[in-house]
């Protein structure tokens, strides 16, 4: 099966530029499983599911999103089988820039948006350098000059990554990464790993902790100053 | 890599229809006008122009160099690029000062000798407040930013072809603006709402619903028209300054204009 995990910040188009992608998928006769994996709420689902393609939405709740994906993966393919789909694509939450939702033989796509400035992509970290494909939205909004200094500085964080220029309304970029998507060579596994480690979260605060102070909380803790240390028993 | 010529193939416009206009050659040295309402498909046209479009966008055009179709690389490596391209747009997003943007720019396009202080000095010949190369991008006034990118165009991404949207609109002076981004032996394609800057083209395209719908060629009493229209722009411009410069106007020379009409009237 082909695992298509597509990443990127809220708001920078993952879910207008798979509409536009899953309807050339669809002329040429593949059928893409679905799932959106959100925090609280999501109205994505019938927005795919109009296409008339199989979906599921996972919500996270109280759960890091990214840790979410990750920990259900095995049920997010398993759906992809029962419905007897070859391409399964996992639209992910993307909210903190350090996790990197990609699999070893997924297919990486990042989604970012060219109008979040030309340091952006230094910022947002291993779901962008880790990823195979990045597609850059809202290109229309900026210049030429700051397209081309875009695209430069997301080559210098992820050198090897194909670069497709998108546009969430008119559909331009879809039939790019719909082919590259049809053609990809890479096969999920029995045994699939992260590309890259998701960030420490074994703290009170991910057992509900809301007090504000150093003293309240215990766990695998960071300071400002840099300092890394386990507190607690 | 010299280009010869550009052609557009036609694609559909709004309503999925074929584009009434066939395909469309565009030669070395050649100015187009693009012309039509608002939302008639313009901008779209020359945005597909700039990505060398295979298809792939709203209106399913495709674009060949010298007959043939462009390689991956030349759509898209900045440093192979042969367009260049002033948008519409009048602000920046980069979080960064004047100076650092340039060299940035110059890198991306792979030009190392690129002096940041000659393009700041042309961008200022266009706008009013100078523009410092320590000044942060985004503080920039509308005008500024205009006149920062056409200089940034003309100079940084010099290209063989140009694209040129609504250069009339920034409050910059515009025919020093095309002055600048024009050259000798390129292909020029201008959108443009300005009857002045229309005739003047030599050939100019009909935008209707998305689709290019027709072509006219300028006639050589509109050439004639062009000339005498360009100098009443350059009168009214002349009364904009002085009004930009804080003076009153006591006196406007309507001899001199009306001189121009009855020249124009006789033409017509």
């Amino acid at each position: 099966m082909k695992f298509i995990i597509v990443a990127g910040t809220p708001g920078a188009g993952k879910t207008a530029v798979l509409i536009h992608t899953i309807k050339v998928l669809l002329h040429q006769n593949i059928k893409p499983a679905v799932v959106k994996i959100d925090c609280l709420y999501s109205d994505d689902p019938k927005r795919f599911a109009s296409l008339g393609v199989p979906v599921q939405l996972g919500l996270s709740m109280d759960m890091c999103p990214d840790h979410f994906s990750i920990y259900n993966t095995d049920a997010i393919l398993e759906f992809a089988r029962v419905q007897n789909s070859e391409f399964l694509i996992m639209e992910t939450a993307g909210l903190c820039h350090r996790c990197a939702p990609y699999t070893t033989n997924s297919l990486g796509v990042c989604v970012i948006d060219a109008t979040s400035g030309p340091n952006n992509p230094m910022k947002v970290g291993p779901f962008l350098s880790c990823a195979d494909i990045v597609v850059i939205t809202k290109g229309d909004m900026i210049s030429q000059a700051e397209r081309e200094i875009f695209r430069q500085c997301i080559l210098e964080t992820n050198p090897n990554c194909s670069i497709i220029e998108a546009n969430g309304l008119s559909g331009q970029g879809a039939s790019e990464l719909a082919m590259q998507i049809k053609s990809t060579e890479k096969n999920v596994s029995e045994k699939e790993s992260l590309r890259h480690n998701a960030p420490f979260a074994v703290c009170t605060l991910c057992a509900g902790e809301k007090r504000i102070g150093a003293s309240y909380h215990r766990g695998l803790l960071r300071k400002m100053n840099g300092m890394q240390e386990y507190v607690g028993e | 890599m010299k280009i010869h010529q550009i052609t557009i193939q036609a694609g559909i416009d709004k309503l999925g229809n074929s584009e009434r206009l066939p395909d469309l050659q565009i030669k070395k040295g050649e100015i187009f006008g693009i012309v039509g309402p608002t939302g008639s498909g313009k901008s779209q046209l020359i945005a597909d122009i700039e990505q060398l479009a295979q298809g792939d966008t709203a209106s399913k055009r495709k674009i060949l160099i010298n007959g043939e179709i462009p390689t991956h690389e030349l759509r898209t490596d900045p440093r192979k690029k042969m367009v260049a391209q002033l948008s519409q747009n009048m602000n920046f997003f980069a979080d960064m000062p004047v100076a650092d943007f340039l060299r940035l720019h110059a890198k991306c396009r792979g030009k190392n000798n690129v002096d940041i202080k000659h393009v700041i000095s042309i961008a200022n010949t266009l706008t009013g407040e100078p523009i410092n190369e320590s000044d942060n991008l985004t503080i920039l006034s509308g005008g500024q930013t205009r006149a920062l990118m056409v200089a940034d165009v003309a100079i940084i991404s010099e290209s063989p072809i140009v694209l040129i949207d609504e250069i009339e609109n920034a409050g910059i002076k515009k025919h020093e603006a095309l002055q600048l981004l024009s050259g000798e032996g390129k292909i020029i394609l201008v959108v443009t709402h300005d009857p002045v800057l229309a005739l003047s083209a030599q050939k100019r395209i009909i935008m209707r619903n998305g689709g290019m719908r027709d072509i006219i060629t300028s006639t050589y009493r509109e050439q004639q028209i062009a000339l005498q229209l360009n100098n009443i722009d350059q009168y009214i411009l002349s009364l904009r300054e002085e009004v930009r410069a804080g003076k009153k106007i006591e006196q406007v020379n309507f001899e001199v204009l009306q001189q121009e009409w009855s020249t124009c009237s006789t033409c017509l």
